[in-house]
């Protein structure tokens, strides 16, 4: 076997070595190009053989030469990876062998002498770059271990974190599908609202046109009442004037009963004016009371317009049981001027807390007959500082204490279901405070009476009391 | 003969005194007028045998007509020569009224508008039984 031929047993573990470090570095991975080329790591060996044959140089340190070689390409590798700590590590527990293989070649090649004579040095050092070499590969082996641990543990961090961010983006979603859907449920809302109000509007009228209802007998009644005057008056004054035409052609004229015919003619027209007026005034109040609000202000006599929806209420309760009668009390104050106010809406007022005034007189009636005079009485006041003041009393039955906080609630009424709208309260309320700045009260007691004060502001435009 | 005329209405007077006034100036008739049941009580209080006839409204404020109806043929039910008649006037002219009225003891029950023309014939009969 020629000298030569032991590089063919070197090519293997040159072989051998780049095998493990693709294993150990993951070359394939990290340097591909390198990777592949170190495919071809047999080719110098064979190339060395091939020029030693021809050259006939016969030396047995040709695997050496190889094997150096060899070194010097992990050697690159390493130097390439020197980013990756077990491949410095590697290049550390390199050198000193590789610098002991260099210089034992190079001792060889040029003669054997100072290496025979430092055989024992030379094992020495060999035994301790072999030493050094296999320690650090065990360090850098180590060094890669720790490093794959961290690297799973980083990557396990990655996915927990990746998790995290895909339930944040899952949890984002949900808020923006909740933050949708309640936008949406207070579009709802809002047009439940909107609708809501619309609703109160018709309510209001319809309440109206309720309490409109509950007039419309008082009404009749008086405007019957005018209509009849009217008639009789007429129809007496016709007598009146055929007396008249009599006594002109008898021969012996009376001209002082002619005279006080004509007094009682021209007293007879007035009359029929006045009760004329009357009625139509009543048509009036009735017009203005189911007309919508103009919310424009006028002076508003309130002695006038509480008579009016005083006697209406009244009539309006009679007409419908004929039998309640009740005591109508009025102190009205002359000195109390007019106020500047909205004559239809205090009039809706007034005519609520008659109503209410009324059927609590009316239940009091029903409960206890005997001795009992169902009185509703109306002071109307012009106070010291100027305000105003309107009194609706009843000797009725009286709020409960429980009841009394509610009774301006809108909806609240004690009546049986579809007498009433429980809605005649709060709107007074509503329009005295909001609609005037005044201010409506309750004094009661239960089954002594009720109390409802008005204080109506003397607003600028008001006429000042006359004395 | 005197008749008191109850009513709330004030012109009612007026209109009595002209729709009577060749009655009154004969003096056939003789009215006195109150304007509530209260009044009514009191005048009759004072002027008891003097009244024979009362025509009085239902509907009036505080004692109503039939009240004053009730309280009369209680107070005055035997009194000397004879207890006055009474005429019940209402605008309302239902049924449970005029059954009140006349379970009450009314001797007419009239609706408004009133026809003087009838109540005159009536008055006039009345005037003749009591002559």
């Amino acid at each position: 076997m020629s000298v030569n031929t032991t590089i063919f047993f070197t090519i293997p573990v040159a072989m051998l070595i780049v095998r493990s470090m693709r294993r150990f570095f993951d070359l394939p991975a990290r340097l591909p190009r390198l990777n592949h080329a170190l495919n071809w790591i047999w080719a110098p060996g064979v190339a060395l053989y091939v020029i030693a044959l021809l050259l006939q140089w016969k030396t047995d340190q040709l695997d050496e030469i190889y094997l150096l070689l060899v070194f010097g390409v992990v050697l690159v590798v390493l130097l390439r990876l020197q980013n990756y700590r077990p491949a410095r590590t590697v290049l550390l527990a390199m050198v000193p062998y590789v610098l002991y293989s260099a210089i034992e070649l190079e001792l060889e090649l040029t003669g054997g002498a100072f290496l025979k004579e430092y055989d024992d040095a030379f094992d020495t050092s060999q035994g301790f770059a072999l030493i050094w070499l296999f320690t650090f590969i065990l360090i850098a082996r180590n060094q890669k271990k720790q490093l794959e641990k961290e690297r799973i543990q980083r990557e396990e961090e990655e996915k927990a974190k990746r998790l995290i961010e895909a339930q944040n983006a899952e949890l984002e979603r949900l808020v923006t599908e909740r933050t949708a859907s309640l936008t949406q449920q207070a579009e709802e809302l809002r047009e439940a609202l909107t609708e809501l109000r619309i609703t109160q509007t018709q309510l209001i009228q319809s309440e109206k046109m309720a309490s409109l209802g509950e007039l419309t007998a008082g009404i009749a009644h008086e405007i019957q009442n005018p209509l009849n005057f009217v008639t009789n008056f007429s129809d007496v004054s016709a007598e009146l004037i055929e007396e008249l035409e009599e006594e002109r052609l008898r021969p012996d004229r009376d001209p002082e009963l002619e005279a006080e015919l004509l007094v009682d003619l021209k007293q007879n027209l007035q009359k029929i004016t006045h009760h004329g007026q009357r009625a139509a005034s009543i048509v009036r109040g009735m017009l203005e009371h189911s007309r919508a609000s103009t919310g424009e202000r006028q002076p508003v006599d309130l002695n006038v317009l509480a008579d009016e929806y005083l006697r209406l209420a009244y009539h309006g309760l009679r007409a419908k049981d004929k039998t309640f009668n009740a005591t109508l009390n009025t102190d009205f104050d002359p000195k109390l001027g007019t106020v500047q106010a909205i004559s239809q809406d205090l009039g809706r007022v007034l005519l609520n807390l008659f109503t209410n005034a009324f059927y609590a007189v009316q239940k009091k009636k029903e409960r206890c007959p005997e001795g009992y005079t169902p009185t509703v009485s109306v002071r109307t006041l012009h106070l010291p500082d100027g305000d105003v003041e309107v009194r609706v009393r009843d000797n009725g039955t009286g709020i409960p204490e429980a009841v009394q906080k509610k009774i301006f609630q809108p909806f609240f009424t004690t009546k049986p279901t579809g007498e009433g709208t429980g809605l005649g309260l709060s709107l007074s309320y509503d329009i005295i405070t909001k609609g005037h700045n005044g201010t409506l009260t309750v004094e009661t007691q239960e089954g002594e009476g009720t109390e409802f004060i008005i204080t109506l502001p003397q607003t600028d435009g008001a006429e000042a009391p006359k004395d | 003969m005197k008749i008191l005329v109850v009513d709330d209405e004030t012109d009612v007077r007026t209109l009595f005194e002209q729709r009577f006034r060749r009655e009154i100036r004969s003096g056939q008739f003789s009215f006195s007028f109150a304007y509530s049941g209260e009044d009514a009580l009191a005048y009759l209080h004072d002027h008891a045998s003097e009244v024979v006839l009362i025509l009085s409204d239902i509907n009036m404020p505080g004692m109503s007509g039939l009240e004053l109806l009730k309280q009369i043929k209680q107070q005055y039910n035997a009194p000397p020569p004879m207890p006055p008649q009474v005429m019940m006037i209402t605008a309302y002219g239902d049924d449970d009224s005029y059954q009140q009225a006349m379970q009450l003891g009314a001797n007419d029950f009239l609706t408004k508008p009133v026809d003087f023309a009838a109540l005159k014939e009536k008055l006039t009969l009345l005037a003749s039984h009591e002559n």
